[in-house]
């Protein structure tokens, strides 16, 4: 373990996000300020699309912040997985030039991420004040939350970044499969909009919408479905969770399998 | 493993899978699954390699292109996986493959400092430390703000070059590094490898350069077709690794006749080397006799500069008028004063006043010569002593 936080990995780390951060914004006259700019100015135009026309959820106290947080934090799972798919291959250079610990390119990429989803964050929090959102205890389960969609999305990066050296079609897959997930998790919509309740449980099988669920749960108003309320207790209820740890395990021991060999397959 | 030894190489194969065309697609990974196609070609890069390196020892690996010695590299340096065998690194390594690993051109020369720095296994506090020296090293300052891309190569090899020498490691790894920049640069390069020999550093070198090796090395090792053919004293390796093109390039390619102007003659020329000679053996057939005409010969480098040139009909050598009433045999002993370079030659046959060519054949032999020469006398403007025999 000890040599996995060694002073060279985290020296190593820190400037491979820096570098990072540095090139996303390259050359942009307003550079670090889109990373908030743009998280507001595509939540304008859903809040007009979906608030304002659509009139969905009408039902749900806060909407607006509830929809914002949905899509937060789907974006956070899509960007560190897409990013980490052609992480690998990206840095081709460095993988068939010099020892670098294969796992620290998806480190960095995810942690690229999750610094971005704080960024989000902030922007979520600006809402909740001028929302005048009460907050409760129960926000303290957000950031278990979000550990919960890393781990899924670090497994399934893993995974994903490891297959498309040998296969580049994932790149194309995944999008389709990002694409499909979206709106099978319920972002755009209230998970109250599908009245059958076994399509319901079956929704929220999937991690992401069972992790978006409890977020908004936490933070904005406890009328929100979740597996808790929606299983009333059973097992079953961990169904997702158990997805996650099987998701990264899975990813683990694929990446493992293959890191030996990306230097002469890419 | 002993205490002694820096890494230990025991018994490694590699083999890599080429694929025929790359099934970078699940589709044809499915097709050739299907039709039980195997899609790829397996090619035995290692056979078996076994060796050691002593601690303090400077080691050459040397071979030809695709001998296996860049693999070799890459499996010690970790980044390849050997099929077979075992790697034993006893110390920090730190490879060079290339210079400027990493370097980004969309960033300044100061933060790809920074990032190379990180890459070689420097703390951030680290390079604040030594940046001024680094900078100072590769003559850079005025420019360090700017963006890699607006940086010459040269620039970006001298800075690359300055933050490489820094990496604190137990054994180094080069990979001819040296192979790039001009004269000044290259003997920094040099200084930078004595520097390390003094200082009794690990150091395993990659190189085509007989000259480095025998300059540097302590113990060098050959490896052809991914087998050790030697390992030991530098000179000795550097003999062996000459000897392997002698079996190629002794004899010459022969390339047919070249361009003709006159399909009635018939030319041939044979090349064969004996130590510290070159000889030609030539044969011209005409169809009818030619009257009044001279063979001349013209030697070239590959790149097209003229070495070497000559005719019948200069003096000094007697030879009769009537060179070409019949069929010509004649064997020509040039001394050889040559550099190592590649060599082709094209005959002439000429009127003696020269206002016609009778005959052009051009490229009529081929030939290289791969050890350098030991008298650089071609440098100075000499010709080289020259026998003709009529046959």
């Amino acid at each position: 373990m000890k040599q996995y936080i060694s002073k060279q990995n985290k020296a190593l780390l820190s400037e491979l996000v820096r570098t990072d951060f540095k090139l996303r914004y390259q050359g942009s006259v307003l550079g670090y300020a889109w990373s908030l700019l743009r998280p507001l100015l595509i939540f304008l135009i859903l809040y007009i699309v979906f608030v304002k026309f659509l009139r969905l959820g009408a039902d749900v106290p806060h909407f607006p912040i509830y929809l914002l947080l949905g899509i937060v934090l789907w974006n956070f799972f899509s960007e560190m997985t897409s990013q980490s798919l052609t992480s690998i291959v990206g840095r081709g250079d460095l993988i068939r030039k010099i020892r670098i610990p294969r796992w620290m390119i998806i480190f960095s990429t995810s942690i690229s991420a999750v610094i971005n989803l704080f960024l989000n964050l902030l922007v979520v929090g600006m809402f909740l004040v001028l929302n005048k959102v009460e907050l409760s205890w129960s926000v303290l389960w957000l950031p278990l939350i979000i550990i919960e969609i890393y781990i899924f999305a670090l497994g399934l990066s893993l995974f994903l970044s490891a297959a498309f050296v040998k296969y580049r079609d994932m790149s194309y897959i995944w999008e389709v499969i990002l694409q499909a997930g979206f709106y099978l998790t319920p972002i755009l919509y209230p998970l109250t909009l599908i009245t059958n309740e076994f399509f319901q449980k079956l929704l929220l099988m999937n991690p992401m919408a069972q992790a978006i669920q409890d977020a908004r749960y936490s933070v904005v108003t406890h009328e929100t479905i979740t597996t808790h309320t929606l299983f009333e207790g059973g097992w079953y209820m961990f169904i997702p969770l158990i997805l996650v740890v099987v998701v990264l395990l899975g990813g683990l021991l694929y990446f493992k399998n293959e890191a030996k060999y990306f230097a002469e397959n890419i | 493993m002993a205490d002694d030894i820096a890494i230990k190489v025991s018994n490694v194969s590699k083999t890599f899978i080429l694929p025929h065309e790359k099934h970078t697609s699940l589709k044809s990974a499915f097709i050739n699954f299907y039709k039980r196609k195997k899609g790829y070609e397996k090619q035995q890069v290692l056979n078996n390699v076994s060796f050691e390196v002593k601690k303090g020892e400077f080691f050459g690996i040397v071979g030809r292109n695709g001998s296996g010695k860049s693999t070799l590299l890459k499996l010690i340096s970790g980044i390849y996986t050997p099929d077979t065998g075992s790697i034993e690194i006893n110390g920090k390594l730190v490879p060079f493959i290339e210079l400027g690993v990493g370097f980004n051109p969309e960033l300044t020369g100061r933060e790809n400092v920074f990032l190379n720095g990180a890459l070689l296994g420097f703390s951030r506090k680290e390079m604040e430390a030594m940046y001024d020296e680094i900078v100072e090293f590769a003559e850079l300052e005025r420019f360090m703000d700017q963006k890699l891309k607006n940086y010459s190569s040269g620039m970006q090899v001298r800075l690359a070059f300055s933050i490489a020498i820094r990496a604190k490691a137990d054994i180094l790894v080069l990979d001819e590094v040296l192979a790039v920049g001009d004269e000044a640069f290259q003997k920094k390069c040099y200084e930078y490898f004595a520097e390390l020999k003094r200082n009794k550093k690990t150091v395993i070198l990659v190189t085509h350069d007989m000259t480095s090796v025998q300059r540097f090395c302590s113990r060098a090792m050959l490896i052809d077709g991914g087998d050790v053919i030697e390992n030991g004293n530098p000179a000795h390796v550097a003999q062996k690794y000459s000897e392997l093109f002698i079996d190629q390039n002794d004899k010459g390619k022969k390339l047919g006749n070249g361009s003709v102007v006159n399909k009635n003659i018939k030319a041939q020329v044979e090349f064969r080397k004996k130590t510290g000679y070159w000889l030609f053996d030539i044969q011209v057939k005409p169809a009818k006799p030619i009257k009044n005409a001279v063979l001349a010969l013209i030697m070239f480098k590959k790149d097209g500069t003229q070495v070497w040139n000559w005719a019948s009909d200069y003096p000094g050598k007697n030879l009769p008028d009537n060179l070409f009433e019949k069929e010509l045999k004649l064997e020509i002993t040039l001394e050889d004063i040559f550099p190592a370079d590649g060599f082709y030659l094209n005959l002439y046959i000429k009127a003696k006043d020269r206002t016609k060519d009778y005959a052009v054949f051009e490229n009529v032999v081929e030939f290289e010569k791969v050890l350098p020469s030991t008298a650089h006398k071609y440098d100075n403007g000499w010709q080289p002593k020259m026998k003709i025999q009529l046959k």
